[in-house]
């Protein structure tokens, strides 16, 4: 959970708070109110650990503290408890390197570590990272082999970084029991979080492309009647496929919404060191992403789909979007079109990550209110097969195809500790205690930097112990586990260095939004620009290392 | 004769002495070159040693400054105590200015890109050749170009507002503490306050002026020539109070009398700054301009806050392409290459500049 989606839905707790008399009191609450039927409700007693934990700070309660942290990595030691003796591992040192990030990330992980040094004797030196500096300072160490650290904070796409030089120690099977390994989402299962078979990641995070939809704009009576006269025949709403998308946004060219100019939905063409590619992308996936097909944006000898008809025509469609956009809009990056412009009323449909939509509700500089619902990415009413060279028409309807755009921060273990057992033991206790089932709730409902990616984080009710509205969360959590759990969905090649990858199509498809070359042509010049990529890092390895990281 | 020679000449130095710092000298030079020979044999894995990182010859390199200075002072006396004053910075130069260029120049011509599982080799002239056939390179040296030409126009504007400031005016001190308030201004927070949220196109003061203005849509960074004018406009913003403040200078140094005795022989203000003032700034005008320019050649803090280079490339320089390269792909080889093309062609403009305008000079003078 982000700090500011944590601030804004502790803010709405304010009339609530009579919800929260005490984790008895809303266990008793869930007695009589049941699951919401998408979500699984399991029966916890109301003096266990996770009752317990979910209510420190509690509602209203302000921001956790050090002490809070401490108190929770406190009564989540069990499972340590478990495989560790007391001062086991007295004498052993290692170093962790993590973000910074908001006061988050590393100095959660110092306080619920805090507890576990002292029972277990070990000793962690700290190393923390800016987010702009984390790329740069890893693939350095990589390069240079001056790996200095023994447990990392890590993002999927980097596991081909460390997979390929043989970086990471193997994740032992007692700590496969310690974190409840079944229970994480079935999409950050291998071969997510694993390399050449073998299973590195402690996941404490997930990610994936949602999208956030006005509901007052798409309930609007004027709209509605405009729509009409336009010879829509579909009633006046939020568009479900990217063909409806592009017809919501051209008719809303000019339309005026509370006396204001109002835009459908908002691009993102402006490069943002890489991360902008997974915004294209999400508006490929539905074209791209055959159902039953894991290659999307290469093929299995990665060969580039980029250039196929199915990419072109997403990117043809922002090419296409973008003068029904915002003035300027060829200058926004995703950082402009979620905090500048949708939170404050400008552009009615939004991708984005999963937070964007609660932190609408109480960010001072945000004026849309609540008028916000969630919703999985658009689908297609037709699909490319790149098997057949064909669009096709799936008799199901139209394709969606979640986009799992970097798939979520991990605990890894490097290979250093392995040669001494009292080390490695170490090092996997302190990983498996930061990313166990328990730590792993709070974490979700509380300023922490990372968004739920358990099954069992589907439980309302278990929310509701923090204080939350059941239904609110419960509209913020369907978005995303109809995304987690889709069949269909689209996770990208975890191949060393993907994010150059990214940034050359960044650059390459910023020229075709200016109108400097057509789509086909952009897409031709990234998919030779990737080809070069590939020749330049190694065809043979990288091909090897995508059918890994694809599970192919 | 060196100076050393000449000055030992007037100094008794124990020929013990002086043998003893020949050898002190010749030993840690014999164990600087042993440490280095073997560091990098190991790195070529001809002699496996297991050196774990460089420190080895960076301690090496220490222990040959210390008795380079301790030989110097054997050997030299009271000049080799002399010599310990310029040593260290010395030293200090080759270890930070003259290696890394080197070494820089060494990289360059190796494909080393961090995510490679091969490591770097050398590839001879590959990045040359394909710096030559990149058209973001040339695309963002064309913007460049533009971007140099745009210090013509700063100048004016500096010397306009330099000879204001050297007026008799009420407030000159005020103005002129105001007028250099830009220059003290971050780069990085001039983009967000001018490029985001000024010049932005839905509630930015510029905006809404432009609306005012006529213009029903505006927007500052969507059409390629708007967009490199903006870019140019901020970052002239930034950067006149720093010509400015050359002119000005130039201007009070101006000798009184020649400027009175124009007036006397009935020059009126049109004339004295055209055939007096003018020419006579000419030293100091071609100084500021000459080091604007190396300034602006420089420019990417800006474009890449505000535009990333775009809309496609418009713009783009070659510092934040090079920013590009090596921070979002860690092309360690090709970045290393650009920079040391882009380092010789300003060198090689910047002589040009000066030559002409050394001409130029002599001309008017």
């Amino acid at each position: 959970m982000r700090k500011g989606v944590y601030d804004q839905l502790m803010a709405m707790q304010a009339s609530r708070r009579q919800m929260l008399k005490g984790a008895a009191g809303a266990a008793a609450a869930l007695a009589t109110e049941g699951p919401l039927g998408l979500f699984d409700t399991k029966a916890f007693a109301a003096d266990s650990v996770v009752a317990q934990i979910m209510a420190i700070p509690g509602a209203g309660k302000g921001s956790p503290t050090d002490a809070d942290w401490q108190k929770v990595g406190e009564l989540c030691l069990g499972p340590t408890k478990a495989n560790v003796q007391p001062g086991e591992f007295k004498g052993v040192e290692f170093s962790f390197m993590g973000l910074n990030n908001q006061n988050l990330h590393n100095f959660l992980f110092r306080g619920f570590l805090t507890p576990w040094e002292a029972y277990t004797g070990a000793k962690i030196k700290w190393i923390d990272l800016a987010q702009a500096d984390y790329n740069a300072r890893l693939q350095q160490s990589i390069a240079t082999g001056t790996v200095d650290f023994d447990i990392i904070e890590m993002g999927c796409p980097f596991e081909g970084d460390m997979g390929v030089k043989d970086l990471l120690s193997e994740m032992p099977d007692w700590v496969k029991k310690q974190i409840d390994f079944d229970d994480v989402v079935d999409y950050l299962k291998p071969p997510v979080g694993t390399w050449a078979g073998k299973q590195h990641r402690v996941t404490i995070d997930s990610d994936c492309h949602t999208m956030n939809i006005r509901t007052d704009v798409f309930a609007d009576a004027d709209l509605g009647k405009a729509w009409a006269a336009a010879g829509n025949k579909a009633p006046w709403g939020a568009p479900k496929t990217w063909q409806q998308v592009q017809v919501v946004t051209k008719f809303l060219k000019g339309q005026k919404f509370k006396g204001k100019d109002v835009f459908g939905f908002l691009d993102q063409p402006k490069p943002w060191g890489g991360f902008q590619f997974y915004f294209t992308a999400s508006r490929a996936t539905a074209y791209a992403k055959y159902p039953g097909e894991k290659n999307w944006m290469f093929d299995e000898n990665m060969k580039p789909l980029i250039n196929n008809p199915a990419w072109v025509r997403a990117i043809q469609d922002i090419v296409d979007s973008l003068p029904f956009e915002p003035a300027d809009q060829i200058n926004a990056d995703p950082g402009t079109t979620a905090f500048q412009q949708f939170l404050t009323g400008t552009g009615s449909l939004l991708e984005w990550w999963g937070d964007i939509g609660t932190v609408a509700r109480t960010s001072d500089t945000a004026t849309i209110g609540d008028a916000l619902t969630f919703d999985i990415l658009p689908g297609s009413d037709d699909v490319y097969n790149i098997r057949k060279n064909a669009w096709e028409k799936l008799a199901s309807g139209p394709n969606v195809a979640p986009n799992m755009a970097y798939l979520g921060w991990g605990i890894y273990v490097m290979k250093t500790v392995d040669a001494d057992p009292k080390r490695q033991k170490a090092a996997w206790s302190a990983a498996a205690h930061l990313g166990g089932k328990d730590l792993s709730m709070w974490t979700s409902a509380y300023p922490s930097g990372f968004q739920p990616y358990r099954k069992s984080h589907t439980n309302l009710d278990l929310w509701a112990l923090a204080g939350y509205d059941k239904k609110y969360i419960g509209s913020y959590m369907d978005s995303q586990s109809t995304s987690y759990n889709h069949p269909n969905s689209a996770i990208e090649p975890r191949i060393p260095g993907i994010f150059q990858y990214y940034s050359i199509a960044e650059d390459e498809l910023q020229k075709t939004f200016a109108g400097k070359q057509t789509a086909q042509q952009g897409a031709d010049n990234v998919a030779a620009a990737w080809e070069k990529l590939t020749d330049k890092l190694g065809r043979e390895n990288q091909v090897k290392y995508y059918r890994i990281s694809m599970g192919i | 004769m060196s100076l050393g020679a000449f000055e030992t000449a007037h100094e008794d130095i124990a020929p013990g002495l002086a043998s003893l710092g020949r050898t002190v000298f010749w030993l840690a030079t014999l164990v600087f070159v042993g440490v280095l020979a073997a560091q990098i044999s190991d790195v070529l894995d001809v002699v496996a040693i297991g050196l774990p990182n460089w420190r080895p010859t960076l301690y090496a390199f220490a222990l040959w400054g210390v008795a380079l200075g301790v030989s110097q002072v054997l050997v030299l006396g009271e000049v080799g105590r002399q010599r310990l004053f310029v040593i260290p910075a010395l030293l200090f130069t080759a270890a930070m200015v003259i290696f890394p260029t080197v070494f820089g120049l060494y990289i360059a011509f190796t494909d080393w890109n961090l995510n490679a599982q091969s490591g770097h080799h050398f590839n001879g002239l590959d990045n040359l050749r394909t710096l030559w056939g990149d058209s973001y390179f040339w695309n963002a040296l064309g913007n460049m170009m533009f971007y140099v030409l745009t210090v013509l126009a700063q100048y004016f504007v500096a010397f306009g507002l330099a000879l204001l400031l050297n007026a008799e005016i009420r407030g000159r001190k005020f103005f002129r503490v105001a007028f250099l308030l830009p220059f003290m201004l971050s780069p990085v927070a001039v983009s967000w306050m001018i490029g985001k949220s000024i010049m932005e196109n839905r509630f930015g003061p510029a905006a809404t002026f432009a609306r005012f203005l006529g213009w029903e849509n505006p927007a500052f960074f969507t059409v390629p020539w708007i967009a490199r004018t903006s870019i140019a406009i901020m970052d002239s913003w930034v950067w006149i109070p720093f010509i400015m403040i050359l002119l000005l200078a130039g201007l009070q140094a101006l000798p009184n009398e020649v400027k009175e005795a124009a007036k006397v022989d009935g020059a009126g203000p049109w004339q004295s700054f055209r055939e007096i003032t003018f020419p006579l700034m000419l030293p100091v005008s071609l100084t500021a301009i000459v080091l604007r320019i190396i300034f602006e050649l420089k420019l990417a803090d800006i474009v890449i806050n505000v535009t990333a280079g775009g809309p496609g490339g418009a713009t783009d320089t070659i510092s934040s392409f090079i920013y590009r390269e090596y921070r979002d792909r860690s092309n360690v080889g090709y970045a290393t290459m650009i920079a040391e093309v882009y380092l010789v062609i300003i060198i090689v403009f910047v002589s040009l500049l000066l030559k002409l305008a050394g001409e130029r000079m002599r001309k008017v003078a």
